[in-house]
């Protein structure tokens, strides 16, 4: 008409663009689901291998400062020929499966194919008891052969049917000699030291702290009653309210640690090792009256590709790969003849108590009672206390 | 002759029909949904939760995290209370003697915002460093001891609060003072008003709206936000916001945390009702 808009022309033209903005929204809808629905029914039709995702903690993978890559996960893309995305966004168990959790009790898939969770939590147990994980396909799996013994039959998953550990690892004191003076080897000096008030982490795990508090009180974390409880929770309360604990933290304790903004943090053992490129003055040990070991697993969460994930582990389960991941990470492999590699290829690694603990250091790590780990008044309890 | 032209009373409904329909689909039904779960009971272990009148869950609620609520609206007054203070002069500098340059100095406040809050967040960790720039001129200038640190402190999580929220009171601020007629001013001077005198009576007087508008829209996020807590505090300093979080995140205890935001949310809106009462709601809407 004129050059004014009229109220109907408004009227109009704000419904076409509304309709128009709201279509890439209802693809994405129709889109996701759709595809959730297609990975389940490729993996069972044709053993193809896909792109997949894995998701993983980090400093858990070899990686080459240089060019930013995963050298034995270029070499497992470049066999099979399949584009593996790797992110490192597992910080601790609880908030990874708080993310997860949504879509896997829906239904739908999480996007991922392999995730690394702890045995020190829940979760894995309640992945497998809910059914939120798959079988794994274990004929693409030949070298789970070469898993260790001690580490086949896991309470939570007694025949391996949905889970194969990817490393395990020791909770200890990891110190800042530079800032101590000596390495840290009690949880005494940790929690009740004035020297070092407001600069020591926790673990923000209830059974990464509670194990070596539990033991520095003299007590059994294999048998963790209420008093046990209770004891070694209102010795870190104590030490919550005096300032000592600057915070409680998951793998976000390397860079206030590297920085030097911490002197000593309950830590994992392979960290600090590769933390010491950026602070050589960090040691580790197990604290003196007993620490913690774990074991992280990988899991498929429904919706993911099973054939592809399942070679995925059966690569890492390759002694040499193993031992070059290893060699890395310094955590405890748990293949089999990685240690024989490594002693041809770096015997100094393979004579490192990190990656291949001697049987005195096994002695002195223990675990939490596994049936306590979902006790939900502990986690309640624990829960208040991290958040203050 | 139109539908609506014969039906005139019902086109005001037609035109608030689309805003309406908003309103109700993504706030009223969402809230109801989540007051029907605050009243559920949760089963922790089998990961669900029936509706079962479970009021406890309010009462629950305040008496373990009462602490934490007073604590959230004291960062968050404090924070406000800051904001204000800086803001103030910096948007009185921009509306009255900013000239040419006004456009410039607000992108300049905005600015910040082109980076996402986590960001800036994280970056404050790097700037209150215990070995960085910041703390060492501190402790050289004997305002912190020798070992004193400002990270994992109220004052941390305080400051960080005050430098995420200042360009929502920064902007409203600047907005009303632009409005101000330079002609009342000299007007006032006219009549024997000292410049103090004419900013006490008439500048402040009808910049209130902004203030209004500004501590609203600085306080009330700043009650709920739970990143400052959990990167520059402690343990000690966490706010309801974290409370809120890890019931959610890490207990998957839904109506627990869905009971705490009912709570801060009839906290606020108490809070708020109160002070626009003080202030005198006339006087604000001009």
């Amino acid at each position: 008409m004129t050059d004014h808009m009229t109220r109907e022309e408004l009227l109009r033209r704000g419904v076409a663009g509304a309709s128009i903005l709201s279509i890439p929204g209802l693809l994405a809808a129709c889109g996701g689901s759709s595809s959730s629905q297609s990975a389940a029914t490729t993996t069972s039709a044709k053993q193809v291998p896909h792109n997949i995702h894995f998701s993983n903690w980090t400093l858990y993978l070899d990686i080459d400062e240089k060019t930013k890559t995963y050298p034995t996960l270029v070499k497992f893309e470049k066999h099979y020929g399949v584009n593996v995305k790797y992110t490192e966004d597992i910080n601790d168990n609880p908030s990874f499966f708080a993310k997860i959790k949504p879509q896997l009790s829906s239904g739908e898939s999480t996007g991922r194919d392999i995730i690394v969770m702890t045995d020190n939590s829940p979760y894995p147990a309640l992945l497998v008891e809910k059914g939120w994980v798959e079988k794994l396909d274990k004929a693409a799996i030949p070298n789970i052969k070469n898993l260790r013994s001690s580490q086949r039959h896991p309470a939570w998953d007694p025949n391996r049917e949905y889970s194969l550990p990817w490393q395990s690892g020791m909770t200890g004191i990891a110190s800042n000699t530079s800032l101590t003076g000596k390495p840290l080897t009690s949880m005494d000096e940790l929690l009740e030291n004035p020297k070092y008030k407001g600069r020591v982490t926790l673990l923000n795990e209830m059974a990464d702290t509670m194990t070596p508090v539990i033991l520095a009180n003299g007590d059994d974390p294999a048998k963790v009653t209420e008093q046990v409880f209770n004891a070694a929770l209102n010795r870190i309360k104590k030490a919550v309210g005096s300032g000592q604990i600057r915070q409680f933290t998951g793998n976000d304790y390397s860079g206030p640690l590297a920085k030097g903004d911490l002197a000593a943090a309950v830590a994992w053992s392979g960290d600090v090792v590769q933390l010491n490129l950026d602070n050589p003055h960090l040691v580790w040990n197990v604290p003196d009256a007993g620490g913690e070991i774990w074991t992280d697993n990988m899991l498929i969460p429904n919706g993911g590709d099973v054939y592809t994930a399942s070679l995925l582990m059966n690569w890492y389960y390759r002694p040499d790969i193993a031992a070059a991941v290893a060699d890395y990470v310094n955590y405890i492999s748990p293949v089999e003849g990685a240690k024989e590699v490594l002693q041809k290829s770096d015997p100094k690694a393979a004579n490192n108590p990190l990656i291949f603990p001697p049987d005195e250091t096994l002695n002195s790590v223990h675990v939490f009672e596994p049936s306590q780990l979902n006790n939900p008044d502990y986690l309640s309890k624990w829960n208040a206390l991290v958040t203050a | 002759m139109g539908f609506f032209h014969r039906h005139r009373w019902l086109t005001p409904y037609a035109l608030l029909a689309p805003g309406t329909l908003w309103l109700v689909v993504f706030f009223v039904v969402p809230l109801g949904f989540l007051g029907y779960q605050s009243l559920e009971e949760n089963n922790p272990v089998e990961l669900t939760s029936s509706f079962s009148w479970a009021w406890h869950n309010y009462s629950d609620a305040i008496s373990t995290y009462h602490t934490q609520f007073v604590r959230s609206l004291e960062y968050a007054g404090l924070a406000t209370l800051i904001a204000l203070v800086v803001s103030y002069p910096l948007a009185y500098f921009i509306a009255f003697r900013g000239g040419q340059w006004k456009n410039l100095l607000l992108l300049l406040i905005v600015a910040p915002f082109f980076v996402t809050y986590l960001i800036r967040t994280l970056a404050w960790q790097n700037i209150l460093a215990d070995n960085g720039v910041v703390v060492g001129f501190l402790r050289d200038i004997h305002v912190l001891s020798a070992n004193g640190r400002v990270l994992q402190t109220g004052t941390a999580v305080v400051a960080g609060i005050t430098y995420n929220f200042l360009p929502f009171m920064a902007l409203p601020l600047y907005v009303s003072l632009e409005q101000i007629d330079s002609h009342l001013l000299e007007a006032a001077e006219d009549l024997y008003a000292s410049k103090l005198h004419a900013f006490l009576r008439v500048t402040l007087p009808l910049s209130l709206p902004g203030v209004f508008a500004g501590t609203l829209l600085t306080f009330i996020p700043a009650a709920g936000d739970f990143i400052n807590a959990q990167l520059l505090g402690s343990p000690r300093n966490h706010m309801i916001g974290n409370v809120i979080q890890s019931r959610f995140l890490n207990l998957n205890d839904y109506p627990e945390a869905a009971a705490l935001s009912f709570i801060l949310m009839a906290a606020i809106l108490v809070g708020v009702l109160v002070y626009a009462r003080t202030l005198g709601t006339e006087r604000l809407t001009g």
